[in-house]
Protein backbone atom coordinates (compact mmCIF):
# COMPACT_ATOMS: atom_id res chain seq x y z
CA UNK A 1 0.00 0.00 0.00
CA UNK A 2 1.40 3.63 -0.77
CA UNK A 3 1.45 5.81 1.60
CA UNK A 4 0.02 9.65 0.59
CA UNK A 5 2.94 10.73 1.64
CA UNK A 6 5.15 8.62 -1.03
CA UNK A 7 2.08 8.79 -3.74
CA UNK A 8 2.37 13.04 -3.28
CA UNK A 9 6.17 13.05 -3.42
CA UNK A 10 6.13 10.38 -6.71
CA UNK A 11 3.23 12.81 -8.12
CA UNK A 12 5.36 15.59 -7.86
CA UNK A 13 8.62 14.09 -9.08
CA UNK A 14 6.73 12.54 -12.19
CA UNK A 15 5.46 16.45 -12.67
CA UNK A 16 9.06 17.71 -12.30
CA UNK A 17 10.36 15.10 -14.66
CA UNK A 18 8.00 15.31 -17.21
CA UNK A 19 8.27 19.03 -17.58
CA UNK A 20 12.14 18.27 -17.35
CA UNK A 21 11.62 16.05 -20.14
CA UNK A 22 8.54 18.81 -22.26
CA UNK A 23 11.59 21.39 -21.48
CA UNK A 24 14.12 19.05 -23.63
CA UNK A 25 11.34 18.26 -26.50
CA UNK A 26 12.37 20.12 -29.58
CA UNK A 27 8.43 19.98 -30.53
CA UNK A 28 7.34 22.15 -27.20
CA UNK A 29 10.42 24.61 -27.19
CA UNK A 30 8.81 25.41 -30.61
CA UNK A 31 5.23 25.73 -28.76
CA UNK A 32 7.28 28.20 -26.30
CA UNK A 33 8.94 29.83 -29.07
CA UNK A 34 5.73 30.26 -30.85
CA UNK A 35 4.71 31.97 -27.63
CA UNK A 36 7.96 34.64 -27.84
CA UNK A 37 6.69 35.53 -31.50
CA UNK A 38 3.35 36.20 -30.31
CA UNK A 39 4.70 38.01 -27.36
CA UNK A 40 6.66 40.23 -29.69
CA UNK A 41 3.71 41.06 -32.24
CA UNK A 42 1.68 41.60 -29.44
CA UNK A 43 4.09 44.27 -27.82
CA UNK A 44 4.63 46.08 -31.08
CA UNK A 45 0.78 46.45 -31.51
CA UNK A 46 0.00 48.41 -28.58
CA UNK A 47 3.51 50.29 -28.31
CA UNK A 48 3.88 53.16 -31.11
CA UNK A 49 6.59 52.82 -33.21
CA UNK A 50 8.44 55.97 -31.34
CA UNK A 51 7.18 55.35 -27.71
CA UNK A 52 9.78 56.21 -25.17
CA UNK A 53 11.08 54.35 -22.51
CA UNK A 54 10.49 56.68 -19.64
CA UNK A 55 13.43 59.18 -18.89
CA UNK A 56 14.02 60.08 -15.49
CA UNK A 57 15.63 62.64 -13.31
CA UNK A 58 19.16 63.26 -12.06
CA UNK A 59 17.74 62.44 -8.50
CA UNK A 60 16.32 58.96 -9.67
CA UNK A 61 19.69 58.04 -10.37
CA UNK A 62 21.21 54.91 -9.21
CA UNK A 63 23.76 56.07 -6.57
CA UNK A 64 26.01 53.04 -7.97
CA UNK A 65 25.39 51.31 -11.64
CA UNK A 66 26.72 48.11 -11.49
CA UNK A 67 28.03 46.52 -14.84
CA UNK A 68 27.12 42.77 -15.73
CA UNK A 69 28.30 40.54 -18.05
CA UNK A 70 32.13 41.27 -19.40
CA UNK A 71 33.51 43.89 -16.48
CA UNK A 72 36.99 43.87 -18.51
CA UNK A 73 37.92 41.95 -22.23
CA UNK A 74 40.88 40.51 -21.42
CA UNK A 75 42.21 40.72 -25.04
CA UNK A 76 45.52 41.80 -25.74
CA UNK A 77 44.02 44.08 -28.57
CA UNK A 78 41.66 45.40 -25.83
CA UNK A 79 44.47 46.57 -23.33
CA UNK A 80 46.13 47.98 -26.07
CA UNK A 81 43.19 50.25 -26.82
CA UNK A 82 42.95 50.96 -23.51
CA UNK A 83 47.04 52.01 -22.87
CA UNK A 84 46.10 54.46 -25.66
CA UNK A 85 43.17 55.76 -24.08
CA UNK A 86 40.97 54.59 -26.96
CA UNK A 87 43.05 56.99 -29.16
CA UNK A 88 42.94 54.31 -31.81
CA UNK A 89 39.32 52.88 -31.45
CA UNK A 90 37.24 53.03 -34.61
CA UNK A 91 33.54 51.45 -34.99
CA UNK A 92 33.36 50.08 -38.96
CA UNK A 93 29.70 49.92 -40.17
CA UNK A 94 29.60 47.55 -42.98
CA UNK A 95 27.35 45.55 -44.33
CA UNK A 96 24.31 46.58 -46.69
CA UNK A 97 25.15 49.66 -47.08
CA UNK A 98 25.93 52.30 -49.59
CA UNK A 99 28.79 53.74 -47.82
CA UNK A 100 30.52 51.62 -45.58
CA UNK A 101 31.97 54.04 -42.66
CA UNK A 102 35.04 53.68 -40.28
CA UNK A 103 34.19 55.96 -37.50
CA UNK A 104 37.17 57.59 -35.12
CA UNK A 105 35.91 57.55 -31.35
CA UNK A 106 36.43 60.72 -31.80
CA UNK A 107 34.29 61.87 -33.72
CA UNK A 108 31.58 59.82 -31.96
CA UNK A 109 32.34 61.74 -29.26
CA UNK A 110 32.10 64.76 -30.83
CA UNK A 111 29.02 64.41 -32.77
CA UNK A 112 26.02 66.01 -31.45
CA UNK A 113 24.38 63.53 -28.38
CA UNK A 114 21.51 62.92 -27.20
CA UNK A 115 21.48 62.99 -23.14
CA UNK A 116 19.03 60.20 -21.55
CA UNK A 117 18.19 59.37 -18.19
CA UNK A 118 17.01 55.84 -18.30
CA UNK A 119 15.64 52.45 -16.41
CA UNK A 120 18.24 49.16 -17.59
CA UNK A 121 16.87 46.20 -16.89
CA UNK A 122 18.91 42.95 -16.52
CA UNK A 123 17.35 39.52 -17.38
CA UNK A 124 18.09 38.14 -14.25
CA UNK A 125 15.68 41.14 -12.42
CA UNK A 126 17.23 44.06 -11.21
CA UNK A 127 17.32 47.88 -12.55
CA UNK A 128 19.50 50.34 -12.15
CA UNK A 129 18.93 54.00 -13.49
CA UNK A 130 21.91 56.45 -15.22
CA UNK A 131 22.68 58.94 -17.72
CA UNK A 132 23.89 58.31 -21.11
CA UNK A 133 25.69 60.26 -23.35
CA UNK A 134 25.62 58.98 -27.04
CA UNK A 135 24.94 59.64 -30.89
CA UNK A 136 21.52 58.46 -32.12
CA UNK A 137 22.18 55.27 -34.24
CA UNK A 138 19.89 56.47 -36.90
CA UNK A 139 22.32 59.30 -37.65
CA UNK A 140 24.78 56.72 -38.18
CA UNK A 141 22.54 54.70 -40.23
CA UNK A 142 21.72 57.38 -42.77
CA UNK A 143 25.10 58.23 -42.86
CA UNK A 144 25.77 55.01 -44.61
CA UNK A 145 22.73 54.66 -46.58
CA UNK A 146 21.07 51.67 -45.49
CA UNK A 147 20.31 49.17 -48.45
CA UNK A 148 16.00 48.41 -48.53
CA UNK A 149 17.33 44.96 -48.60
CA UNK A 150 18.78 45.59 -44.52
CA UNK A 151 16.30 44.53 -41.90
CA UNK A 152 18.74 43.72 -38.78
CA UNK A 153 21.90 45.79 -37.42
CA UNK A 154 24.68 43.61 -36.02
CA UNK A 155 26.91 44.67 -33.12
CA UNK A 156 30.36 43.18 -32.86
CA UNK A 157 32.14 43.51 -29.58
CA UNK A 158 35.68 43.35 -28.12
CA UNK A 159 34.58 41.05 -25.46
CA UNK A 160 35.11 37.41 -25.61
CA UNK A 161 33.64 34.58 -23.51
CA UNK A 162 35.62 31.63 -23.86
CA UNK A 163 36.77 32.38 -27.12
CA UNK A 164 33.48 33.25 -28.42
CA UNK A 165 33.02 37.25 -29.54
CA UNK A 166 29.95 39.07 -28.14
CA UNK A 167 27.51 40.25 -30.57
CA UNK A 168 24.03 41.73 -30.56
CA UNK A 169 21.41 42.72 -33.02
CA UNK A 170 18.31 44.36 -33.00
CA UNK A 171 15.59 45.23 -36.06
CA UNK A 172 14.97 48.46 -37.84
CA UNK A 173 12.34 49.83 -35.34
CA UNK A 174 13.95 49.52 -32.63
CA UNK A 175 17.36 50.38 -34.52
CA UNK A 176 15.59 53.83 -35.85
CA UNK A 177 14.25 54.08 -32.47
CA UNK A 178 14.87 58.34 -31.13
CA UNK A 179 16.52 56.65 -27.91
CA UNK A 180 18.70 54.22 -29.36
CA UNK A 181 21.99 55.83 -29.19
CA UNK A 182 25.35 54.70 -29.21
CA UNK A 183 26.54 55.89 -25.75
CA UNK A 184 30.17 57.09 -25.20
CA UNK A 185 29.59 58.97 -22.14
CA UNK A 186 28.23 57.51 -18.82
CA UNK A 187 26.76 59.63 -15.87
CA UNK A 188 28.33 62.50 -17.36
CA UNK A 189 32.34 61.26 -17.50
CA UNK A 190 33.22 59.14 -20.81
CA UNK A 191 31.81 55.58 -20.36
CA UNK A 192 33.70 53.56 -17.84
CA UNK A 193 35.67 50.32 -18.46
CA UNK A 194 32.80 47.96 -16.81
CA UNK A 195 30.26 49.81 -18.63
CA UNK A 196 31.36 49.42 -22.30
CA UNK A 197 34.01 51.85 -22.91
CA UNK A 198 34.71 53.64 -25.56
CA UNK A 199 31.06 52.85 -26.82
CA UNK A 200 27.99 50.85 -26.45
CA UNK A 201 24.27 50.46 -27.39
CA UNK A 202 21.56 51.62 -25.51
CA UNK A 203 18.27 50.18 -26.90
CA UNK A 204 15.95 51.30 -24.10
CA UNK A 205 12.74 49.14 -24.76
CA UNK A 206 14.70 45.87 -24.48
CA UNK A 207 16.85 43.99 -21.75
CA UNK A 208 20.16 44.69 -20.94
CA UNK A 209 21.84 42.03 -22.26
CA UNK A 210 20.98 43.05 -25.99
CA UNK A 211 22.86 46.61 -24.51
CA UNK A 212 26.20 45.89 -26.98
CA UNK A 213 29.37 46.75 -25.12
CA UNK A 214 32.50 47.79 -26.53
CA UNK A 215 31.33 48.16 -29.96
CA UNK A 216 34.05 47.56 -32.95
CA UNK A 217 31.57 46.93 -35.97
CA UNK A 218 28.09 47.31 -36.84
CA UNK A 219 27.06 45.67 -39.78
CA UNK A 220 23.79 45.75 -41.64
CA UNK A 221 21.82 42.43 -42.77
CA UNK A 222 18.92 40.79 -44.66
CA UNK A 223 18.91 37.98 -42.02
CA UNK A 224 20.59 37.07 -38.49
CA UNK A 225 21.17 33.04 -40.42
CA UNK A 226 23.89 34.31 -41.21
CA UNK A 227 25.68 35.36 -38.42
CA UNK A 228 27.52 33.19 -35.77
CA UNK A 229 24.88 30.92 -34.45
CA UNK A 230 22.02 32.56 -36.79
CA UNK A 231 20.18 33.15 -33.63
CA UNK A 232 20.75 36.74 -33.42
CA UNK A 233 22.94 37.17 -30.28
CA UNK A 234 25.39 35.54 -28.23
CA UNK A 235 23.05 35.01 -25.30
CA UNK A 236 20.56 33.71 -27.82
CA UNK A 237 22.84 30.70 -29.73
CA UNK A 238 24.82 30.19 -26.31
CA UNK A 239 22.14 29.72 -23.88
CA UNK A 240 18.22 30.40 -25.73
CA UNK A 241 17.65 33.68 -24.34
CA UNK A 242 15.10 34.98 -26.98
CA UNK A 243 15.94 37.36 -29.22
CA UNK A 244 13.31 39.90 -28.67
CA UNK A 245 13.86 41.24 -24.63
CA UNK A 246 10.88 43.52 -24.82
CA UNK A 247 9.79 41.38 -21.58
CA UNK B 1 -35.36 26.51 -2.61
CA UNK B 2 -36.19 22.90 -2.06
CA UNK B 3 -38.50 21.82 0.74
CA UNK B 4 -38.20 18.56 0.62
CA UNK B 5 -38.06 16.52 3.94
CA UNK B 6 -34.79 15.45 4.61
CA UNK B 7 -34.68 11.51 4.26
CA UNK B 8 -32.46 8.62 3.46
CA UNK B 9 -32.61 8.98 0.11
CA UNK B 10 -32.37 12.80 -0.33
CA UNK B 11 -29.10 12.13 1.49
CA UNK B 12 -27.65 10.21 -1.62
CA UNK B 13 -28.46 12.73 -3.76
CA UNK B 14 -26.07 13.54 -6.04
CA UNK B 15 -26.39 16.90 -7.59
CA UNK B 16 -25.08 18.83 -10.59
CA UNK B 17 -22.21 21.25 -9.10
CA UNK B 18 -20.14 22.62 -11.22
CA UNK B 19 -20.79 23.67 -14.62
CA UNK B 20 -18.43 23.16 -18.09
CA UNK B 21 -16.57 26.41 -17.93
CA UNK B 22 -15.84 26.46 -14.75
CA UNK B 23 -14.05 22.58 -14.73
CA UNK B 24 -12.41 23.31 -17.70
CA UNK B 25 -10.86 26.70 -16.39
CA UNK B 26 -9.81 24.93 -13.14
CA UNK B 27 -7.80 22.37 -14.42
CA UNK B 28 -6.31 24.87 -17.14
CA UNK B 29 -5.94 27.40 -14.60
CA UNK B 30 -4.66 24.81 -12.20
CA UNK B 31 -1.65 23.57 -14.73
CA UNK B 32 -1.13 27.42 -15.83
CA UNK B 33 -0.58 28.60 -12.16
CA UNK B 34 1.45 25.99 -11.14
CA UNK B 35 3.62 26.13 -14.17
CA UNK B 36 3.89 29.65 -13.37
CA UNK B 37 5.17 29.71 -9.90
CA UNK B 38 7.61 27.49 -10.36
CA UNK B 39 9.00 29.08 -13.47
CA UNK B 40 8.86 32.29 -11.55
CA UNK B 41 11.15 30.92 -8.47
CA UNK B 42 13.91 30.29 -11.19
CA UNK B 43 13.88 33.52 -12.53
CA UNK B 44 13.55 34.56 -9.09
CA UNK B 45 16.39 32.84 -8.75
CA UNK B 46 18.66 34.77 -11.00
CA UNK B 47 18.82 37.56 -8.62
CA UNK B 48 16.80 36.89 -5.36
CA UNK B 49 16.60 40.22 -3.97
CA UNK B 50 13.49 42.34 -3.99
CA UNK B 51 13.42 46.33 -3.51
CA UNK B 52 10.90 48.96 -3.09
CA UNK B 53 10.89 51.96 -6.39
CA UNK B 54 12.22 52.28 -9.58
CA UNK B 55 15.39 51.03 -9.50
CA UNK B 56 17.36 48.03 -7.04
CA UNK B 57 19.72 45.90 -7.90
CA UNK B 58 23.10 44.69 -5.76
CA UNK B 59 24.37 47.29 -3.83
CA UNK B 60 20.74 48.93 -3.11
CA UNK B 61 19.17 48.42 -0.14
CA UNK B 62 16.59 45.32 -0.61
CA UNK B 63 13.64 44.37 1.69
CA UNK B 64 13.87 40.61 0.93
CA UNK B 65 17.25 39.50 0.56
CA UNK B 66 16.64 35.36 -0.39
CA UNK B 67 20.81 34.24 -0.81
CA UNK B 68 22.55 33.07 -3.55
CA UNK B 69 19.71 30.12 -5.69
CA UNK B 70 17.45 29.98 -2.42
CA UNK B 71 14.53 27.81 -4.72
CA UNK B 72 15.79 23.79 -4.77
CA UNK B 73 15.19 22.02 -7.94
CA UNK B 74 12.08 20.17 -7.48
CA UNK B 75 10.41 23.51 -6.90
CA UNK B 76 11.61 24.91 -10.07
CA UNK B 77 11.10 24.58 -13.96
CA UNK B 78 12.96 23.44 -15.48
CA UNK B 79 15.00 21.65 -11.84
CA UNK B 80 18.29 22.70 -12.70
CA UNK B 81 19.20 26.21 -13.24
CA UNK B 82 18.72 28.02 -16.53
CA UNK B 83 17.08 31.12 -16.52
CA UNK B 84 16.35 31.43 -20.76
CA UNK B 85 14.22 28.39 -20.90
CA UNK B 86 11.98 29.44 -17.16
CA UNK B 87 11.66 32.58 -19.07
CA UNK B 88 10.19 30.57 -22.08
CA UNK B 89 7.89 29.09 -20.01
CA UNK B 90 6.80 31.66 -17.78
CA UNK B 91 5.81 34.04 -20.12
CA UNK B 92 4.09 31.23 -22.96
CA UNK B 93 1.62 30.30 -19.80
CA UNK B 94 1.00 33.80 -19.58
CA UNK B 95 -0.68 33.52 -22.60
CA UNK B 96 -2.92 31.32 -20.97
CA UNK B 97 -3.79 32.58 -18.11
CA UNK B 98 -4.57 35.58 -19.63
CA UNK B 99 -6.53 34.17 -22.17
CA UNK B 100 -8.17 31.89 -19.36
CA UNK B 101 -9.17 34.85 -17.25
CA UNK B 102 -10.96 36.58 -20.31
CA UNK B 103 -12.76 33.60 -21.24
CA UNK B 104 -13.81 32.63 -18.18
CA UNK B 105 -14.75 35.93 -17.07
CA UNK B 106 -17.00 36.60 -20.17
CA UNK B 107 -18.75 33.24 -20.08
CA UNK B 108 -19.42 33.34 -16.22
CA UNK B 109 -21.05 36.78 -17.01
CA UNK B 110 -23.03 35.58 -19.72
CA UNK B 111 -23.86 32.67 -18.02
CA UNK B 112 -24.54 34.77 -14.96
CA UNK B 113 -21.62 32.28 -12.95
CA UNK B 114 -20.42 35.51 -11.40
CA UNK B 115 -23.57 36.70 -10.48
CA UNK B 116 -25.50 33.70 -8.93
CA UNK B 117 -22.09 32.29 -7.49
CA UNK B 118 -19.66 33.95 -6.75
CA UNK B 119 -21.44 37.80 -6.25
CA UNK B 120 -22.15 38.03 -2.22
CA UNK B 121 -25.51 38.60 -1.36
CA UNK B 122 -26.57 41.47 0.98
CA UNK B 123 -27.19 38.93 4.31
CA UNK B 124 -23.94 37.32 3.59
CA UNK B 125 -21.69 40.41 3.94
CA UNK B 126 -23.24 41.37 7.10
CA UNK B 127 -20.37 41.20 10.30
CA UNK B 128 -22.38 38.36 12.06
CA UNK B 129 -22.72 36.28 9.32
CA UNK B 130 -19.38 36.51 8.34
CA UNK B 131 -18.60 35.77 11.75
CA UNK B 132 -20.65 32.95 12.18
CA UNK B 133 -19.13 31.20 8.90
CA UNK B 134 -15.42 31.81 10.42
CA UNK B 135 -16.27 30.20 13.55
CA UNK B 136 -17.86 27.19 11.67
CA UNK B 137 -14.60 26.80 9.25
CA UNK B 138 -12.66 26.82 12.97
CA UNK B 139 -15.11 24.00 13.92
CA UNK B 140 -14.02 22.70 10.81
CA UNK B 141 -18.23 22.37 10.39
CA UNK B 142 -18.66 22.03 6.73
CA UNK B 143 -21.91 23.11 4.94
CA UNK B 144 -24.01 19.97 4.23
CA UNK B 145 -27.16 19.86 2.70
CA UNK B 146 -28.16 22.29 0.18
CA UNK B 147 -25.95 24.75 1.54
CA UNK B 148 -23.33 22.22 0.52
CA UNK B 149 -24.09 23.12 -3.18
CA UNK B 150 -23.35 27.08 -3.00
CA UNK B 151 -19.99 28.85 -1.91
CA UNK B 152 -20.32 30.08 1.64
CA UNK B 153 -19.38 33.75 2.15
CA UNK B 154 -15.21 32.55 3.00
CA UNK B 155 -14.99 30.71 0.11
CA UNK B 156 -16.99 33.96 -2.32
CA UNK B 157 -14.77 36.36 -0.69
CA UNK B 158 -11.16 34.07 -1.66
CA UNK B 159 -12.10 33.24 -4.72
CA UNK B 160 -13.52 36.89 -6.09
CA UNK B 161 -10.14 37.85 -4.38
CA UNK B 162 -7.76 35.39 -6.55
CA UNK B 163 -10.32 36.50 -9.26
CA UNK B 164 -10.82 39.77 -9.58
CA UNK B 165 -7.71 40.96 -7.12
CA UNK B 166 -4.94 38.68 -7.62
CA UNK B 167 -4.56 37.45 -10.92
CA UNK B 168 -5.04 40.80 -12.65
CA UNK B 169 -2.63 42.06 -9.93
CA UNK B 170 -0.04 39.32 -11.02
CA UNK B 171 -0.74 40.34 -14.45
CA UNK B 172 -0.29 43.98 -14.76
CA UNK B 173 2.55 44.00 -12.02
CA UNK B 174 4.16 41.68 -14.54
CA UNK B 175 3.77 43.68 -17.89
CA UNK B 176 5.44 46.52 -15.64
CA UNK B 177 8.22 44.34 -15.62
CA UNK B 178 8.45 44.51 -19.43
CA UNK B 179 10.65 47.72 -20.72
CA UNK B 180 8.32 47.43 -23.75
CA UNK B 181 4.94 47.63 -22.13
CA UNK B 182 6.71 50.33 -19.80
CA UNK B 183 7.11 52.50 -23.25
CA UNK B 184 3.47 51.57 -24.24
CA UNK B 185 1.65 52.32 -20.94
CA UNK B 186 3.99 54.41 -18.62
CA UNK B 187 1.16 54.93 -16.20
CA UNK B 188 1.73 51.20 -15.43
CA UNK B 189 4.90 52.19 -13.43
CA UNK B 190 3.28 55.31 -11.59
CA UNK B 191 0.43 52.98 -10.56
CA UNK B 192 2.75 50.27 -8.61
CA UNK B 193 5.13 52.92 -7.33
CA UNK B 194 8.19 51.67 -10.22
CA UNK B 195 9.57 48.72 -12.13
CA UNK B 196 11.26 46.89 -8.85
CA UNK B 197 7.96 47.85 -6.58
CA UNK B 198 6.02 46.32 -9.69
CA UNK B 199 8.47 42.99 -9.40
CA UNK B 200 8.05 43.39 -5.25
CA UNK B 201 4.32 42.90 -5.88
CA UNK B 202 4.49 40.26 -8.35
CA UNK B 203 6.16 38.15 -5.92
CA UNK B 204 4.16 39.00 -2.58
CA UNK B 205 0.94 37.94 -4.57
CA UNK B 206 2.61 34.68 -6.09
CA UNK B 207 2.96 33.95 -2.51
CA UNK B 208 -0.49 35.03 -1.47
CA UNK B 209 -1.91 32.55 -4.51
CA UNK B 210 0.11 29.78 -3.06
CA UNK B 211 -1.32 30.37 0.56
CA UNK B 212 -4.51 30.27 -1.71
CA UNK B 213 -3.99 27.28 -3.29
CA UNK B 214 -2.08 25.32 0.47
CA UNK B 215 -5.67 26.93 2.10
CA UNK B 216 -7.69 25.34 -1.22
CA UNK B 217 -6.01 22.00 -1.07
CA UNK B 218 -6.65 21.47 2.77
CA UNK B 219 -10.82 22.33 2.32
CA UNK B 220 -11.20 19.81 -0.53
CA UNK B 221 -9.31 17.12 1.69
CA UNK B 222 -11.13 17.96 4.77
CA UNK B 223 -14.85 18.49 2.98
CA UNK B 224 -13.98 14.95 0.87
CA UNK B 225 -11.11 14.96 -1.92
CA UNK B 226 -12.73 11.84 -3.53
CA UNK B 227 -16.07 14.06 -4.00
CA UNK B 228 -14.78 17.05 -4.38
CA UNK B 229 -12.36 16.28 -7.14
CA UNK B 230 -15.12 14.16 -9.02
CA UNK B 231 -17.21 17.35 -8.92
CA UNK B 232 -14.67 19.26 -10.75
CA UNK B 233 -13.92 16.67 -13.12
CA UNK B 234 -17.89 15.46 -14.11
CA UNK B 235 -19.65 18.25 -12.36
CA UNK B 236 -21.67 15.46 -10.20
CA UNK B 237 -20.94 15.86 -6.37
CA UNK B 238 -22.76 13.96 -3.79
CA UNK B 239 -24.47 16.05 -1.41
CA UNK B 240 -23.37 15.58 2.25
CA UNK B 241 -26.60 14.86 4.07
CA UNK B 242 -27.84 17.34 6.85
CA UNK B 243 -27.13 16.45 10.32
CA UNK B 244 -30.29 14.48 11.89
CA UNK B 245 -30.25 16.91 14.72
CA UNK B 246 -32.89 19.36 14.87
Amino acid sequence: MISRRSFIAAGSAGLLAGCDRLNNSQAFRGVLRSAEGLTMRAQRLVMARDALAREYSEADMSPFFRSNGTSMPGTPDYARHLAENFANWTVTVDGLVARPLSIPIQALRSMPHRVQITRHDCVEGWSAIGKWHGVPLSKILDQARLSPRANYIVFHCADRFGDKPYYESIDLIDAFHPQTILAVGMNGHLLPVPNGAPVRLRVERQLGYKHAKYIQRIQAVESLAGVYGGKGGYWEDSTGYQWYAGI
Amino acid sequence: MNDQPITEARSRRIAYRHRLPTRVWHWVNAITVIVMLMSGLMILNAHPRLYWGAYGANFDPAWLNLGPRPFPGWATIPSSYNLAAARSWHFAFAWVLVAGLVIFLSVSLWNRHLQRDLAPTEQEVKPSHIWDDIKAHARLDLPRGDAALHYNILQKISYVAVIFGLIPLMILTGLTMSPAIDAAWPWLLDLFGGRQSARSIHFLCAAAILLFIIVHLVMVLLAGPFNEIRSMITGRFRVPPERATE
